[in-house]
């Protein structure tokens, strides 16, 4: 199965919950925010909340920026 | 003399400087640059995980966020949908209902759309955001974005990162006139002076970021910054004299030898 993730095309080999595809992609759950299909995704749904084929999935984090 | 604590959103703050996270030549240069500005209130951008490329530590891992109040902006978004969805992904992530509200309306002065941005406040305050939007040094706006909810206006001193200082000092006086929650000049500030200015003309704050992040020595600008600000506040509650054309002398006129 073939999801969106950050933009580009990620193959899966089954759906998965947000919890494992964290881990799979070595991301510390806590130090990021999720967007499963348009909606923002609280942490404590990342356990619950299955990732299925045609998803598409933003993973974003904190980076330096003051304006723009 | 005492100076009450600048309050947004019901949250008190010593400092009156907020700085940004961008253009540090290290994150160890940041962190002690962040120290030296006294700041209380940090913002950061919200950006993609670099899927491929894990080897970087995370912002985070800079910013003690027991010690600093974290404010997620939406920098970079053009139009009220994303800089919405940007707030509710930073609110996620750092787990702060805080947002500094861009909305830019042109690539090359990086000028707020009002528009979007009036529009963005709205929605996002009904959400239960905290929102400071960073906008023109327009009153109209201003007192349109404290009726759509804003906690805070910030109107610009100059065009972000251009370092040119306060370019509409009548405008900011304006806004601070009108206002009746705290105004934050955000963007322009070049030197030390700038900020200082800022002050003087009776803002509550002052946010920058390149100005110290792209000083020579980002520490030292961030010592300079701090009290700048404060000379600034200080300045402005201790009441300037009034501008006259004619020289006052500040000498008794009288037993003046040889006359």
């Amino acid at each position: 199965m073939i999801i969106t993730l950050n933009g580009d095309s990620y193959e899966l080999d089954a759906p998965v919950n947000v919890t494992r595809l964290l881990a799979r992609l070595d991301i510390d759950p806590r130090r990021v925010a999720v967007e499963h299909n348009l909606t923002v995704l609280k942490r404590a749904a990342f356990e619950s909340t299955m990732v299925r084929d045609g998803d598409q999935i933003e993973v974003v984090n904190f980076v330096g920026g003051g304006g723009c | 003399m005492t100076d009450t604590p600048l309050v947004i959103a019901g949250k008190s703050f010593r400092s009156r400087l907020l700085v940004g996270t961008g253009k540090y030549p290290s994150n160890e240069v940041m962190v002690r640059a962040h120290e030296a500005t006294g700041a209380e209130i940090i913002t950061v951008a919200v950006r993609r995980v670099n899927i491929s490329d894990r080897s970087k530590a995370s912002l985070l891992d800079h910013i003690d966020s027991e010690k600093y109040q974290l404010l997620p902006n939406t920098a970079g978004c053009y139009t009220a949908e994303d800089a919405i969805r940007t707030a509710r992904l930073g609110r996620e992530a750092g787990l702060s209902n805080w947002v500094k509200l861009e909305v830019i309306g042109d690539e090359r002065t990086l000028f707020p759309d009002n528009e979007a941005l009036i529009v963005a406040t709205r929605a996002l305050v009904k959400e239960g955001f905290v929102v400071l939007p960073y906008t023109n040094d327009d009153p109209v706006a201003c007192r349109k974005l404290e009726e759509a909810g804003a906690a805070a206006v910030m109107p610009l001193g100059a065009p972000i990162g251009s370092g040119l200082g306060i370019q509409n000092r009548n405008n900011i006086q304006i806004i601070k006139e009108a206002a009746a929650v705290p105004v934050i000049v955000d963007a322009g500030v070049g030197i030390a002076s700038d900020a200082a200015i800022a002050m003087e003309l009776g803002v509550d704050g002052v946010l920058m970021n390149t100005g110290i992040a792209e000083a020579k020595d980002p520490v030292a600008m961030a010592e300079a910054m701090r009290l700048a600000v404060q000379a600034g506040r200080l300045a402005h509650l201790a009441g300037r004299i009034p501008m006259k054309r004619y020289a006052s002398a500040s000498s008794p006129l009288e037993g003046v030898v040889g006359r």
